[in-house]
C-alpha cells in the first residue's frame, strides 16, 4: 500500500448488516468510517468494536489461510479478509449477509456442520493401508494423477463455492463443490486405498451427478479452484468403474 | 437409483449426445442441400423411399433422441417437481420407448411408403 493510499480521507458510509438468527432476522443499517482499500471484514469488525459488540460473526486468519470468514457481500458469498471494499461496492450500497445454504446461528456466523459432514459423506479422507508403508511412496510431481489433485489441493473450506451453487440451494442432499472436490483430489492419490468406496460414496442424484457443470463454484472459489473440473473427473471415474462392476 | 445406476445413464446421456451431434449436423446439411431447388412431399420421398442408407441413418438419429431425451426430461423432474422414484423411472422408461416408436414409424413411413 502506498502512502497516498494510506491517507486517503476517510469517509461515512451507511452499511447494511443482517442481524438475526434460525429463527429470522433483518438486516440493520450502520454508519461506519470506510476507506475503498479497507477489506469487508475491518468494516465488520469496527461495527462490532464501535457500535455494537453484540455483532456475531466468524473470522480466525485475516490472510486467506483458514476459510471462516465467508460472507454474502452485495448478493456474492466472498472471502471477506480478502475483499476490499472498494473493489465490491464502489460508493454504492453494501450489504452483508450470512452464507447462503447453511443454517445461520447468529448474525453473520453460520453453522457449517453440514458443509462438513458432507466432506465425511463423500470419503473426503485418507484411507492409507494399515500397517506401516513398506517403502515410502514416490510420487512425481509431474505425474497426471498428481497434477490433478495439485490443481484442487489449496481449498481452504471457506463453503464459498457451496453457497453460490445453485444445485446445493434446490437438493440440500447434493454434496457440493467443496466435499467432491476434495474426494476428487483424493481420487487421484496414489497412496490411497479407498477409491471404489469413495466412488461409490459420490455416485448418484446427491453426487457428482446432480452437478450441472455451470461452474459458478469455479467463478466464485476465492482460491481460483476448479471444482466442476473434479467433478467431471469424478463423473468419467465413476462411469469407468460402472462398467467395469466395480461401483 | 444406486450409483450405478446414475453413472451407467450419464454414459449413456454422453454417448447417444456424441451420436446427436453428428446426426444432428448431417440432417441439417441435408436439409439446406435439399431445399436448394424447392421442396416438395415427393422430392423428399424420391430420396427416401427404399433407401435403406437414410432408413439405417434416421433409425440411428430416432435411437439416440430416444435415449438422450427422455434422462434429461428425469433430471427435470427431478430438480422441479422432486419427482423421485419407481414411478420416474417407469415414466421415464416409458417416454423413452415412445419417442423410439413414434421416431421408426415416421421413418418407416417415408422409406416404406
Ligand atoms: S458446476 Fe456443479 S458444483 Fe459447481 S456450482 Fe455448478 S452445479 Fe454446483
Ligand atoms: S473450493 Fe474454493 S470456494 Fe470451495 S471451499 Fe474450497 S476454497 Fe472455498
Ligand atoms: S479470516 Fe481466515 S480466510 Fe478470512
Amino acid at each position: 500500500m502506498t502512502q497516498a493510499q494510506d491517507s486517503e480521507p476517510e469517509s461515512l458510509r451507511t452499511v447494511q448488516v443482517w442481524r438475526g438468527d434460525a429463527t429470522g432476522g433483518a438486516f440493520a443499517e450502520y454508519r461506519v468510517p470506510a476507506r475503498p482499500r479497507q477489506t469487508i471484514l475491518d468494516l465488520v469488525t469496527w461495527i462490532q468494536r464501535h457500535i455494537d459488540p453484540g455483532l456475531s460473526y466468524r473470522y480466525a486468519c485475516r490472510v486467506g489461510m483458514c476459510g471462516t470468514c465467508a460472507m454474502t457481500v452485495n448478493g456474492r458469498p466472498r472471502w471477506t479478509c480478502r475483499t476490499l471494499l472498494g473493489t465490491v461496492a464502489g460508493e454504492g450500497t453494501l450489504r452483508i449477509a450470512p452464507l447462503a445454504h447453511l443454517p445461520v446461528i447468529k448474525d453473520l456466523a453460520c453453522d457449517m456442520a453440514a458443509f462438513f459432514d458432507k466432506w465425511r459423506r463423500a470419503e473426503g479422507r485418507f484411507h492409507g493401508i494399515d500397517s506401516v508403508e513398506p517403502e515410502i511412496a514416490v510420487v512425481s510431481p509431474s505425474s497426471p494423477e498428481r497434477q490433478a489433485a495439485d490443481a484442487g489441493i489449496e481449498c481452504i473450506g471457506c463453503g464459498v463455492c457451496y453457497a453460490a451453487c445453485d444445485v446445493v440451494g434446490w437438493n440440500p442432499e447434493y454434496l457440493g463443490p467443496a466435499a467432491l472436490n476434495r474426494a476428487w483430489t483424493l481420487a487421484n492419490d496414489v497412496r490411497d486405498r479407498a477409491g471404489v468406496a469413495r466412488l461409490k460414496a459420490v455416485a448418484g442424484d446427491a453426487g457428482c451427478h446432480a452437478c450441472h457443470s455451470h461452474q459458478s463454484c469455479a467463478d466464485h472459489c476465492p482460491k481460483h479452484l476448479n471444482p466442476t473440473r473434479g467433478i467431471a473427473g469424478l463423473k468419467r471415474l465413476a462411469a469407468r468403474a460402472a462398467l467395469k462392476g466395480e461401483i | 437409483m444406486t450409483g450405478r445406476a446414475e453413472a451407467l445413464l450419464w454414459l449413456a446421456q454422453r454417448a447417444s449426445a456424441a451420436v446427436l451431434g453428428f446426426c444432428v449436423l448431417v440432417h441439417l446439411a441435408t436439409i439446406v442441400l435439399a431445399v436448394q431447388g424447392g421442396l416438395s412431399a415427393a422430392e423428399i420421398l424420391a430420396r427416401t423411399q427404399a433407401s435403406l442408407a437414410w432408413a439405417a441413418f434416421y433409425a440411428v438419429f430416432v435411437l439416440a433422441v430416444a435415449v438422450h431425451a427422455p434422462i434429461g426430461l428425469r433430471t427435470i423432474a427431478r430438480e422441479w417437481l422432486g419427482w423421485r422414484g419407481r414411478s420416474l423411472e417407469l415414466t421415464t422408461l416409458a417416454a423413452g420407448i415412445a419417442l423410439a416408436i413414434l421416431g421408426w414409424r415416421a421413418v418407416a413411413g417415408v422409406v416404406l411408403g
